[in-house]
Order: C-alpha cells, then structure tokens, then sequence
C-alpha cells in the first residue's frame, strides 16, 4: 500500500495557548510592586517555554529571590544571586521554609505538585499568590490563587515588564543566605567535606561540577541519587537538568540519557543512576552499543534502595523490608556490551575517576561505591508542612 | 466538607474514536460515579454533545471540568446546575397484552405525558418522557403488571443560558 505522510498543522478543538488578559497582568503587577517579602518559585514551563531570558529580566529588576522546582532546575544558573534553590520534600532548606513567611507568592509555569507544596492546609497560607500559568485546569487546583495570568510565560513574563518597578529586596534575601548557612552547616558540608570513610553521593556531584564547571547535561533516574544530583549539581545553561518529576518512574535516566546526547550531540550527557534504578532499564545498554552513543554513565552504588530504605530508617523502625540489594557485577555487564567500564570506592581515586571519563570519547560507565546508610536532608514528611522540614 | 450536589455536565467534542473512553477516565480516576451519560449529535455538525450527570462538590467538578476541556478533541466543557437547566429522560415500557383495556393503566397514561407506541397480540410498549421522579413513578405504578422489558435514557439537558459553542470554534479557527 502506498503511504504517504501528511504532517498535521492545526486539530480544531485544541488551543495550546490560552489568551493572556492584560488586566490581569496589570493586576498581577500590582500585586507585586506592592510586596514586601515577595517569593518566586519557577517551574518547567520557563524551560518549555523557552522563557529563561524573560525570566532573568524579570526577577532581576524585581529583585525577588527565586527557587526552582526539580523540573525547573537550570533555567536559571546555579550561582545566580537570586537563585535560592530548589523547594520540595528535598529542596533547600531556605525557600522551604520562607514559603510560609513570604507576603506575595509568585508561581511561574509550575503546578503545585505535591513533593513541591507538603501539607496543603498549611501552605503559603499567610501570602498573596500570583500564578503565571499556560493550562487553565491548574488554576486553584492545588492552591487558591489570587491572582492568575494565563499564558505562555514567555509572553506574560515580557508584558509585565513594563508594569512592575525596580525592586530592592536585599534585607529579605538575606534572610534566604542565613538559612542557607544553617543547612551548609548541618547537612551540605557533610556530603561535600565528608569526614566518614564512604564516598558520599554529594561529593561525587561536587566532583563533577569541579571537572565541568557546570557545563554537562545531568540526567538523573529516581531515588536518594536523584535528589543528590538535583541538590549538588550546578548548571550553568538551562536545559542541562533532565528527570522524570512527578512521573517517578525508576529506570528513566539510561533511556533519557541516550535522548539527551541524540538531541544534543555536542554537548556532555552524564547520566547519574542508582543501583537499583539502573537494572530496570539495563538492556539499553544495547542501545548504546548499537549506535555508539558516547554517554556517560555513573552509577552511584549504596547496594540499597536507598530512598525507600530512608523513609523505611526513619519512620518503620529500620525495617528494611526488600530494599537490600544483592547487585550483579556491574563493570563486567558494562564491559560485555563494549562500554568502558570502571569502578571506584576510595576518596583518593575519585578525581581520577571522574576526569578518565570526560576524557573519554566514547560511552563510559563509572560505578561509584557509596557509603550505603547515607540519608538525603533536608526532609519534608509526607503531610507535613513546608516549614517543618527535618534537617536531620 | 463541602456538600455534593448533582451537576450536569455538557461537553462538546469532535466526533472522533475513542473520546468517550478518555472522559469516562476522567470521572474514574477520581472515583466519580456517572449517574448517567447520553451522547449525540449537537447542533453543529461533526460536533457530538456528551451529558454526564455526577454528585460532587462544586470544587471539584470545576476541576473535572477543566480537566475534560484539556482533551484536544474537546471543544468546550461546561457544569450546570439543576436550576440552570431544562432537563428529560425517556423511558420504554414492555407489557403483556392482557392488560392493554385495564383501565387503570389507560388512566395512568393519560396523567404521565406517556402513550402507547406498539401493540401486537403478545404485548405493547408503553413510552414516556419526563424528569426522573416521573419515570420512577411510573415505573412503581406499572411494575405490579409484570414488566417484560424496561429501558431507560440517560438525561438530556437544554441549558437556559446560552452555549456559545459556535463562538468557540470560531476562535479556534
């Protein structure tokens, strides 16, 4: 049968873009100029909508400090001034708890997710909240909005512009730093500077970020490495964080990562993979294989299922009920489909580690020994609020 | 908690295969129960109608409603609530033709907007169209008889505010 393909320009009943309001902008903006204490939590839609340089002029000339959901990671570069972190049942202690003391709440192309907000009836209850948002079914589905702009971020973001002031904010972003020396203290130094024997997942991130300044596509499977890499790593250009986000699913990042290097060939691909995780998808190593896809691959290896082993630490008594895990010989798997392969466990080969793998042209696989009871702080429990995130 | 109430749901949506599976999913997902859904043709061409009737807070069939109207193939999804609207069911009747000349049938007839469509020698069928109540008393008065069949619709509903359906496709176009 003969074929052809007819590419589909327009289906009717679909509007991808909602009509943006100028009152409501004008609204929103008023909102704003007004605050005191405003908060800024951005998502993907930034990212999606390709929205990262409005997004940079607008908080820049609001001054307002801003925190990023785990799939809004890299929009914005990690050492920006007004880049507080990531919020979240793993976020940043800082943006988590100021959520609850802001005055003005400002959600840019996010959903109010459940890892992102905690315990909903206790939730920013004390601001206003504006909502810069594409699909209007996300409106007041999760958290009451004051004041909603539909839209593609790109385009509300750019219409504000004019309608907001310079802002100067400098006394409330230092209530964000003092927080962060909190958590530097009690749980970022301890995964950077650790004084255990173990590797820890953090100093393996921080090692990365050393040897490429922030330049790599971070792609990252689903557990306690996940949060690490969302945490740790540091990204200089948008579009370098890819996870699956509220789809959670295990085995994601292998696949991911061979998408990630197709898309974007010139760039460095390092896919971060719990043990666990890295099973669930291994055959894609045939993949790579196959089309000689030179991804990096790092499996960060605690022989557990680490995140649920955490909750199962924390909240069952150390039941640790099918969370142990007894691993193949990973580097021979790796090896056997023609993959570089190595593996370290001590402190001292680490860099070398690190620094033989993005010298590889080729695919590479690193296995990483890590201490195997290490938790991922801060910590919001399930139905618990923001602000009582556990810093140990 | 918020009280349920019972909303009719009015969603406009191309008439293509498959749609009704991923709306009905929609009401699943979030453990809501159909009373009832009627589909047909709206009065735009290639523009099928759905009428769903559910029990729900109003928080949330705004939700739902905005869920539904995030499906491509939708046009337009809208909530109503019973004052909005001017609703019907029909219903069938199958009976045996020993009691077509009771006279107390033939009364109850007259009273409930219903009549007789069929006779043969065996039996004849009764229709009747009116809100649900209407239907169900019916149904009580004539089930001592012996029904053989009994057939009901789902509700069809007119709303009294205007669908601007036409004005959507416009824009969309």
């Amino acid at each position: 049968m003969e074929f052809s393909y007819k590419k589909c320009e327009k289906v009717r009943s679909y509007k991808a873009v909602p009509k943006f309001n100028i009152e409501k902008v004008k609204e929103a903006a008023a909102v704003i100029n007004k605050a005191k204490k405003p908060f800024i939590v951005w998502g993907q839609g930034v990212i999606i909508g390709e929205a990262e340089q409005e997004f940079k002029e607008f908080i820049e000339k609001t001054d307002i400090p801003s925190a990023s959901t785990a799939l809004g990671l890299s929009a914005l570069e990690t050492k920006h001034k007004l880049n507080v972190g990531m919020v979240g049942m793993h976020g940043n202690y800082a943006p988590n708890v100021l959520t609850n003391e802001c005055d003005v709440l400002i959600a840019i192309g996010m959903r109010f997710d459940d890892r992102v907000t905690g315990n909903l009836n206790t939730y920013a209850k004390q601001a206003k909240v504006i909502h810069f948002e594409i699909d209007p079914a996300e409106i007041d589905k999760n958290v009451k909005t004051d004041v909603a702009v539909l839209g593609n971020v790109k385009e509300t973001l750019k219409e504000i512009m004019p309608f907001v002031q310079k802002g100067d904010h400098k006394k409330w972003l230092d209530e964000f730093h003092k927080l962060y020396e909190v958590e530097f203290e009690k749980v970022i130094k301890d995964q950077l500077q650790p004084t255990k024997e173990g590797l820890t997942m953090g100093e393996v991130l921080g090692e990365i970020n050393k040897q490429t300044k922030g330049d790599a596509v971070i792609v990252s499977d689903v557990g306690q490495h996940q949060m690490f890499a969302c945490r740790y790593a540091d990204f200089i250009k948008t579009r370098s964080s890819v996870t699956s986000g509220g789809l959670g699913t295990m085995g994601f990042a292998l696949p991911a990562s061979i998408g990630a290097k197709m898309g974007v060939p010139e760039r460095e691909v390092i896919a971060i993979i719990g043990d666990g995780g890295f099973q669930m998808t291994i055959q894609e190593l045939g993949t790579i294989l196959q089309t000689e896809i030179a991804v990096k691959i790092v499996v960060l290896n605690n022989e557990f299922l680490g995140m649920v082993r955490q909750w199962q630490e924390l909240f069952f008594d150390k039941r640790y009920a099918s969370t142990v895990m007894k691993n193949p010989n990973f580097t021979k798997i790796a090896e056997g489909y023609g993959i570089d392969a190595h593996k370290v466990s001590k402190r001292e080969n680490l860099s070398k580690a690190v620094k033989d793998m993005l010298e590889s042209k080729n695919s590479y696989f690193l296995e990483v020994v890590i201490e195997k009871e290490d938790n991922v702080f801060p910590m919001i429990p399930t139905g618990s609020s923001v602000s009582d995130v556990r810093l140990s | 908690m918020e009280e349920k109430q019972k909303f009719t749901v009015s969603v406009y949506t191309e008439n293509n295969i498959g749609i009704l599976n991923r709306l009905s999913a929609i009401f699943l997902k979030r453990h809501i129960n159909i009373e009832s859904l009627t589909v047909s043709q709206s009065e735009i061409d290639h523009v099928h109608r759905f009428t769903f009737v559910v029990i729900v807070p109003e928080t949330q069939i705004r939700k739902v409603v905005g869920q539904l109207e995030k499906q491509i193939e939708v046009i337009g999804a809208f909530y109503h609530r019973e004052d909005e609207i001017i609703y019907q069911e029909a219903a069938m009747f199958k009976l045996s033709t020993e009691h077509l000349y009771d006279e107390k049938i033939q009364n109850k007839l007259k009273l409930r907007r219903a009549h007789i469509v069929t006779i043969t020698d065996r039996y004849f069928v009764i229709e009747a169209t009116g809100l649900k109540d209407d239907i169900d008393r019916l149904y009580e008065r004539l089930k001592p008889y012996g029904l053989l069949q009994f057939v009901r619709s789902g509700r069809i509903a007119i709303t009294r505010p205007k669908m601007a359906i036409s004005e959507l496709l416009k824009e969309y176009n």
